[in-house]
Parts: C-alpha cells; sequence; structure tokens
C-alpha cells in the first residue's frame, strides 16, 4: 500500500534533523493558523498563490530563495564546525549524515537559492525595464514558480522522511547507482530536481519569449537595458542546458527504476558518460547563475556613478560571447580522467577565452565608474565588494584551468574556495545588490540602510575570512567532503574558516534585521516618486509598487537609458503630458493552475520516491487535469476599465512632480 | 602534503606551472582591484574635485584596451596550458634511476590496494616505492570512482571500475608522504588515507623479500573479501598469487565490489559507515 514507505523512514536515533525538522513543522503550522484565524487566507489565495502577475511571481521566487538560503546556510555551519572538530575524531556528525548535508548544501545552495533568487528578479524587473505590461505566457510563469517550490518541499521532506541523497550534489554514478545508494536519498534528489527543472524550463522559455517579442515602442534590442541582455542569455542557456539535465537524471532513474544501464558499473554502462552529461549542463548552469548578477551590477553601476553604462556595445557582445563558449568547455570538471594532452589543453584554453569577456566587464564598469559622481548606497558597496571579490575568483578559477595545476587542485578544498568564490562573491553579491536595488519597487518604501552596510560589511569579511583558509588548505593537500581528518597542519584553516561562518552568520542577521527594521519602518522610509535612486531604466518610470498593468501608457523609448533620456527632456523642455487619453487595458486572470499542478505533481514525486504506485497515477492524472481543465477555460483576461487606470496613474503622476533628478543638471 | 614542497618531478613541474600562472595573472589582477578601489574613492559623490563627465560612455582606445588586456594574458597563459598539458600529461614517462617499478592501483571501498605485480606482492594502505626510479602506475577501482593522489608527487588522476588510467611518477627523496582520494567514494572516504614510504632503492629489494615472506596471499578469493566495504585501519600485506589479478579486476571478470548490505527495506540502509565508528 505505501511502498517502501514504514515507520523505519523516520529517524528516531537523529535527534539534529529531527528536531529541525519538528521546529520548521511547528514554524509552518504556526504561520498557518495565523493565516487563518487572521482571516488572511482569501487574500493569500486571491492575490500570491493564483496570482499570474510578473511582480508577485517574483516576488515569491526571492522568498522562496530567501527561506532556502536559511537552510542552505544552516548546513554550511553545521558542515564548518565539524570540519573544526573532526581532527582525530569523528566530531559530532557521523558520515551518514554528514554525507547527507554537504550534498543538500550543494543542491539546495544552487537549484533552490541561487536559481530562484536569479530567477525572482528577473521576473520582477525585465517587464517593467521592457515597458511592457506582463511576460509572455503569465500562467505559465505561476506553473515554473509553483514546480520549483515543489522540488524545494521534496529536498526537505527528506529532512524527516527517509534520507537525502549521499552522494555529493551531482550524484555521480556508479555511487549513486542502485548498488551503491539503495536509499531513497538519491531518488529525492532526482525527483526533486526533475520537478523543479521543468519549472526551470518553462520560466526560461517565458523569459526567452518576453524578451524577444514583449519589447515596447522603440525599444529595440541596442536600447535594451544591460540586465535584459543577461536575461536573454541566461534564459537562452536555461533552454539549452536544462533538457540535458532531465535527460541525463532520466537515464539515472531508469537505472535505479528499471534495470537500465546507463551508468551501471556492469553491462556496458559508463560512468563517464553521465560526467561528461552532467557537466554539459552544469558549466552552462554557472553562467546561467552568473550573467543576470553581472546584469544586476551593470545597472546599480551605472545608475550609483550617474552615468550611462560604459562600453554598452562591447558589454552585449561580452554577454553574448560568455553565453556561447560557456557551452564548450565542460570538459575541465574532470581533466583528471586521463584524457590526452591535445583535449585537455583545449578545453583549458577554451575556458580560459570565457575569462577575456568576463575581464572585460570588470573593465567597463570600472571605467563607468570613471569620471562618475558615485552615490554608495548598498547596492553599489555589494557591485564593489564583487568587482574585487570575483577577480580574485576568477584568477583562481583560470588557475584551475591549466591542466597541470588542476592535476593538483582538482576536487581539492582549494576548488570549493574558487566555486564559492565566484558564487558568493558574484551571484550572491549580485542577488543582494538586485534585493536592496529593486525592493523599493516592489514593495514602495527603501530599505534601512544602516543594516544593509552592515549586512554587506560582515558577508564580505566573513567571506574572506571563511573562505581564503580553504585555499590554503587546498594548497596542503586537503580534498573536499572530509568527514574527518588526521592531518595536523589542516587543523587551524578549518578552526579560522568556521570563525569565518560565524562572521558570515553575523551578516545574514542583519539582513534579516534590515527586513524587519524597514518593514517597522517603512512610513518613514516610504518612496512617493517611484524613483528612489535617480534611477534610468524604465522600471523607475512608474510607481513603486507599480500597478498590476506596469504602465498606463507603453513606454516610448528612443534612446539607451529611457527613462534617464525622459528626465532630460522633461527639465530641458519642462514637458509634462497633456491630458493623456487613457483607454481600458486586458489583464490575464489569476489561475489556481500552477498551485494545483504543483500539489499534484508533489504528490506524485513523493510517490515516486517511495515506489507508492497507486499514488503515482493518482498525481499524474490530477497534473495532467489541471492542465486539461486550463487549457478549456473561456475567459483569460480582464478589462481594468480606462477611469480606473487614469485614477492610478494620476496619483503616480503628481507624486513624480516633485522629483528632483541629477537628470536635469546634465 | 604541502602542494609547494615538491617530492618529485611531476608534482615540481606542476607546482612550478601553478606559481607561475598565479604570478602571471596577479600582473594584471593587482592593478585592476587597485584601480577599482582607486575609481571607487576618488570619485564618490562628495568629492567635489572629481570631474563629472556624465559622457565618457565610449572610448575606442579604451575598448581596445580592455579587450586586448584579458586576451593577451590568455594567451600567454594558454601557451602554459598548450605546453604543460603535453608535458605533463600523467601517461607522459617520467625516466628515473635504475629499472621503473610498474605498480597496479585499485581503489577498494574504502582502502587502497596495490599490487606489484613484478615483485609478486601487493600491500593496502600503503605505498612503498624506491626514491629516483620511474614508478609506471595502472589504476583502476573494484567499486565506484576515487581520484589516487599524493599531494608531493603530484598529477591526481581517476580511478574507475572497468577502465585503466595510467600515470608515471617519481620520488626523488627518502622519506613519509602521504596519498589519499580526491573524489568522494561513500561513507568511508575520508579514512582513504594511505602511506608513501619513499625508500633509498638499495633498501627496495629487502622490503619486498621481506614482504613476500609473508603467510597472506592475495588471490580471487580473498581480493572478494578485501573488497567488501569497510575500512582498514592496519596496514596487511600479501603475497601475489596470480600476477593477472589487475587485469581480472579491471576487465571486470572479477565483478564490481558489492554495496553497503541492506538491512531493512525501508529507506535508510545501514551501510558500512556504522562498522567504521
Amino acid at each position: 500500500m505505501l511502498g517502501k514507505l514504514d515507520w523505519s523512514a523516520i529517524p528516531f536515533d537523529q535527534p539534529i534533523p529531527l528536531i529541525a525538522g519538528a521546529i520548521v513543522l511547528i514554524a509552518i503550522l504556526g504561520v498557518l493558523v495565523w493565516v487563518v484565524v487572521k482571516g488572511h487566507l482569501p487574500y493569500l489565495w486571491h492575490e500570491w498563490i493564483t496570482s499570474v502577475d510578473h511582480k508577485r511571481i517574483g516576488v515569491m521566487y526571492i522568498l522562496l530563495a530567501s527561506v532556502m538560503l536559511l537552510r542552505g546556510g544552516s548546513d554550511a555551519i553545521m558542515m564548518r564546525i565539524q570540519q573544526a572538530v573532526a581532527y582525530q575524531s569523528q566530531g559530532y556528525l557521523p558520515p551518514e549524515h554528514y554525507n547527507q548535508i554537504f550534498s543538500a548544501h550543494g543542491t539546495i545552495m544552487i537549484f533552490f537559492v541561487a536559481m530562484p533568487f536569479v530567477i525572482g528578479l528577473m521576473n520582477l524587473v525585465v517587464p517593467l525595464q521592457l515597458g511592457v505590461r506582463d511576460v509572455a505566457f503569465p500562467t505559465l510563469n505561476s506553473v515554473g514558480f509553483w514546480l520549483t517550490a515543489t522540488g524545494a518541499l521534496l529536498v526537505n521532506m527528506s529532512l524527516v522522511i527517509g534520507e537525502f541523497a549521499r552522494t555529493g550534489w551531482l550524484a555521480f554514478p556508479p555511487l549513486s547507482e542502485l548498488s551503491y545508494s539503495p536509499g531513497v536519498g538519491v531518488d529525492y534528489y532526482a525527483w526533486s530536481l526533475q520537478i523543479s527543472g521543468v519549472g526551470t524550463l518553462v520560466a526560461g522559455i517565458n523569459l526567452v519569449t518576453t524578451v524577444l517579442k514583449l519589447r515596447t515602442r522603440g525599444m529595440n534590442y541596442l536600447r535594451m537595458p544591460m540586465f535584459c541582455w543577461t536575461t536573454l542569455a541566461s534564459n537562452l542557456l536555461i533552454v539549452a542546458a536544462f533538457p540535458i539535465l532531465t535527460a541525463t537524471l532520466a537515464m539515472l532513474l531508469l537505472d535505479r527504476y528499471l534495470g537500465f544501464h546507463f551508468f551501471t558499473n556492469e553491462a556496458g554502462g559508463n560512468v563517464m558518460m553521465f560526467m561528461n552529461l552532467i557537466w554539459a549542463w552544469g558549466h552552462p548552469e554557472v553562467y546561467i547563475l552568473v550573467l543576470p548578477a553581472f546584469g544586476i551590477f551593470s545597472e546599480v553601476v551605472s545608475t550609483f556613478s550617474g552615468k550611462v553604462l560604459f562600453g554598452y556595445r562591447s558589454m552585449v557582445l561580452a554577454t553574448m560571447a560568455i553565453c556561447v563558449i560557456s557551452f564548450m568547455v565542460w570538459l575541465h570538471h574532470f581533466f583528471t580522467m586521463g584524457a590526452g594532452p591535445d583535449v585537455n589543453a583545449i578545453f583549458g584554453i577554451a575556458s580560459m577565452i570565457i575569462a577575456i569577456p568576463t575581464g572585460v566587464k570588470i573593465y567597463n564598469w570600472l571605467f563607468t565608474m570613471y569620471g562618475g559622481r558615485i552615490r554608495f548606497a548598498t547596492p553599489m558597496l555589494w557591485s564593489v565588494g564583487f568587482m574585487v571579490t570575483f577577480i580574485i575568483g576568477g584568477l583562481t578559477g583560470v588557475l584551475v584551468a591549466v591542466p597541470p595545476a588542476d592535476f593538483m587542485l582538482h576536487n581539492s578544498m582549494f576548488l570549493v574556495a574558487h566555486f564559492h568564490n565566484v558564487i558568493i562573491g558574484g551571484v550572491l553579491f549580485g542577488a543582494f545588490a538586485g534585493f536592496e536595488y529593486w525592493f523599493p519597487k516592489a514593495f514602495g518604501f527603501r530599505l534601512d540602510e544602516r543594516w544593509g552596510k552592515a549586512a554587506f560589511w560582515f558577508t564580505f569579511l566573513g567571506f574572506y575570512v571563511t573562505f581564503m583558509p580553504l585555499y590554503i588548505a587546498g594548497m596542503l593537500g586537503m580534498t573536499r567532503r572530509m568527514q574527518h581528518y588526521d592531518v595536523a597542519a589542516w587543523r587551524p584553516w578549518m578552526i579560522i574558516a568556521a570563525l569565518g561562518m560565524a562572521v558570515l552568520t553575523i551578516g545574514v542577521i542583519c539582513q534579516i534585521m534590515q527586513l524587519v527594521v524597514s518593514i517597522r519602518n517603512r512610513e518613514a522610509l516610504r518612496d512617493r516618486t517611484g524613483d528612489p535612486w535617480d534611477g534610468r531604466s524604465l522600471e523607475w518610470a512608474t510607481s513603486s509598487p507599480p500597478p498590476v498593468f506596469n504602465f498606463a501608457f507603453n513606454p516610448d523609448v528612443r534612446g539607451e537609458d529611457a527613462y534617464w533620456d525622459m528626465k532630460v527632456r522633461a527639465r530641458q523642455q519642462s514637458l509634462e503630458h497633456d491630458r493623456p487619453e487613457y483607454q481600458d487595458i486586458e489583464m490575464p486572470r489569476n489561475s489556481p493552475t500552477g498551485f494545483v499542478c504543483a500539489f499534484f505533481a508533489t504528490i506524485m514525486g513523493f510517490a515516486l520516491i517511495w515506489h507508492i504506485w497507486w499514488m503515482v497515477i493518482l498525481g499524474g492524472l490530477g497534473a495532467f487535469a489541471t492542465f486539461v481543465v486550463f487549457a478549456w477555460r473561456d475567459h483569460d483576461e480582464y478589462v481594468i476599465p480606462a477611469e480606473e487606470v487614469a485614477a492610478i496613474d494620476r496619483v503616480n503622476i503628481e507624486e513624480r512632480r516633485g522629483l528632483v533628478s541629477m537628470a536635469g543638471a546634465v | 602534503m604541502n602542494l609547494l614542497d615538491p617530492q618529485g618531478p611531476v608534482a615540481a613541474a606542476n607546482s612550478t606551472i601553478l606559481v607561475d600562472s598565479v604570478f602571471i595573472m596577479l600582473a594584471i589582477v593587482v592593478p585592476t582591484i587597485i584601480a577599482i578601489l582607486a575609481f571607487a574613492f576618488w570619485f564618490r559623490a562628495s568629492n567635489t574635485r572629481a570631474r563629472y563627465q556624465p559622457d565618457f560612455v565610449y572610448s575606442g582606445r579604451v575598448e581596445m584596451v580592455v579587450w586586448s588586456i584579458p586576451a593577451l594574458t590568455v594567451i600567454l597563459l594558454g601557451g602554459v596550458a598548450w605546453i604543460g598539458s603535453h608535458q605533463l600529461d600523467p601517461a607522459a614517462p617520467v625516466p628515473g634511476t635504475g629499472s621503473p617499478v610498474r605498480i597496479q592501483v585499485v581503489s577498494l571501498d574504502w582502502k587502497w590496494l596495490f599490487i606489484y605485480p613484478d615483485q609478486r606482492i601487493a600491500t593496502v594502505n600503503t605505498l612503498t616505492v624506491p626514491a629516483g626510479a620511474e614508478l609506471n602506475l595502472q589504476l583502476t577501482s573494484s567499486s565506484v570512482m576515487n581520484t589516487f593522489f599524493i599531494p608531493q608527487l603530484g598529477s591526481m588522476i581517476y580511478t574507475m571500475n572497468g577502465m585503466v588510467t595510467k600515470l608515471n611518477l617519481r620520488a626523488d627523496n627518502e622519506g613519509k608522504l602521504q596519498g589519499l582520494s580526491g573524489h568522494f567514494s561513500g561513507d568511508g572516504f575520508p579514512d582513504m588515507m594511505f602511506d608513501v614510504n619513499v625508500i633509498s632503492p638499495l633498501a627496495f629489494p629487502d622490503w619486498v623479500a621481506a614482504t613476500a615472506k609473508t603467510d597472506a596471499v592475495l588471490n580471487e578469493a580473498s581480493y572478494k573479501k578485501l573488497m567488501q566495504q569497510g575500512i582498514e585501519k592496519g596496514r596487511p600485506t600479501y603475497r601475489l598469487d596470480d600476477p593477472r589479478l589487475f587485469d581480472l579486476i579491471a576487465t571486470q571478470h572479477i565483478p564490481p565490489g558489492p554495496g553497503p548490505e541492506l538491512v531493512s527495506e525501508a529507506g535508510r540502509p545501514h551501510s558500512g559507515g556504522h562498522d567504521a565508528r
């Protein structure tokens, strides 16, 4: 009846996951009870859960990422403490637990923190920057988000029901095959990623279509803000790369469920095939994450320097070059497999070539600052912190692209330090910069600057104290994923890294405090102009938060930095809109399709993991039926009457009149 | 296990390339970081002496320079990578004094088996080699993947079931080194550290003779016992019964090692990691 599921699946003998799970469960139940008792449920259902508004979905993506950041961060804290204490002892985490933690940490941080964070920001901002009312496929957008949430939920379920993978975040066979990982851990891993992978693919298709097909009047490709370009590049990569992940995991699942032999040791399976395929997705994946971050930094540096982005066309070229080359370098993840020198050298050099457009980007940000008037608001701090940190990560990245150097550093703590250097210093700093920068747009009030700056400095310093020692440990021969060790020389560096983790944790606490303080002081921090940073692109041309239709009129774009341009012209000619003719606006209706579909997908995923076949059929049919019902619906749009549009827009124009802008001083 | 304290020519060459590459890159990275901090500081909004140039948004000359600096660096490093990859190919010969020593390495769950087919002996978790001689290693795995890595001798390489990788090394100085696995392989992975004893070429035959006197014999039957999941705290040695044992393993005539023994059908099987503690 319940497949492999029975009471032995609950780890009664392991207090840590049980207590953690209980706390989370109580917290979730508490919030649910509060929502129901206070009568917020209808609001939540109509305004958020069933919303197809790209801004709402973007916010929910970021919320998911933030919650999962706390989970992945707790894993990181546990790992750093374990490695600090497990010298000549077993530490406090037994291997089967420690191995789950580092696997979950990697999986969560990449798939359920970094991905939803950048996709959330793209969702929130790109339609606004393009001057349009919504993304190309609003309901599909909601489906994508909820499927991602399903994946995150399944990963967290594994904490208390069964186990998570103990194979590392890429589940390399043959270790991940049934003979060496007979438990449900790898199944949790694979099905979570299969389901959330569909969500990511859908989001990618949606955003590519949005950028290619839905730009406002005059917004031709070379007038798009840099963030739109990086969004395009990143989502093209998603569309091209995620099917590879899906296919690879499907093959692994066929091995595990139906006795196939794609990657087994026996019967002609080939483990290196998995290696190649997973990295053919995995390397583009890091650019999927970092390209949007590059876009965010481009926006932030340009805005806070009070200048147009330096070398815009060069930046576009560099972005698209990275997009293409990133598909040609996957083999550098396994130089040590013993391929010939020609293969290694070619892939090594191809990997280095990516450093050229990346370096160009750094220099273009540098020259954007040159001759600027730089305001060091929190987003700008993250950006300068990023530039310095990312260069160091780039240096070590090019270093491991040199095959003979990689022969010493492959899979070492040096490598761990390298990819945290670029993912924290690049993606996470970018996500935080974007969060600080666009928060006022999403919610209509700014974030507290003092807590924001404290968060930056603690995170920045904490990063260096945590990860520089790992570089050194790597130079001392320490490889990754060690549950315990006996080498005295590594010990001091592990202790320093654990202290650095404490500093990083303070940074995260500051970030939470910033949110709490800002929400409490929201009236004082209120931004009525819709343009708190003296911005340059179209998202600042509408109110904060924007009305559901974003713009009363589709803006007319006449050059780069469209909104800056408008402000300059408005100032020079002291022109205002003369009595515009408002028209009815059609907007997509809310739809529970995404939520219901994800509900059934969760059931199906859980049932697949535990081999509960009747439930698999139930979940699958439910998810399919949801789509059929959606496809048959008659009314997919509703009309906002012109008077209502006019009323909302006039308020916005009134607020904006008093705006003092640097744009006029030009 | 310091990478910058190499004990053989391969590691020395690896670490030279590593250090050289770092310095080549530092030559542009350090000025760039200084420029970032300097520009950010000088052009702060509160600095009245800095000139605001909002129209400085394109300069062909600057573009030329910013594309060339990374490109030139990469051309230089690309040369290093190309030459280095060929000279330091793991399978490239590493000439040494005396006759080369053939060693066949098998990664087991979770220990290392070193077979000396010519000397007809085998050891677990200790690799004893003569100083100065070329070491011809052939590597495979009994089950899951690992990497064989002696940091101070250089060139990490995968071990894979059903496949053989080749690695040539040389240890120049007598002494004790340590090796380990770099590719996560399961619960006993951290216990896959092994000793490397580099002894004088004169003492090596004595060591071989002493080791060959052991009663323990390595053949298919005892190998199958050895490849069960578990951790080996001791340093057992064997007399090698069949010098073709490695080929039997690598060609899968001896099937891959078993995984954990299933205790319950439920989601959390108890694995070898438990015996480890």
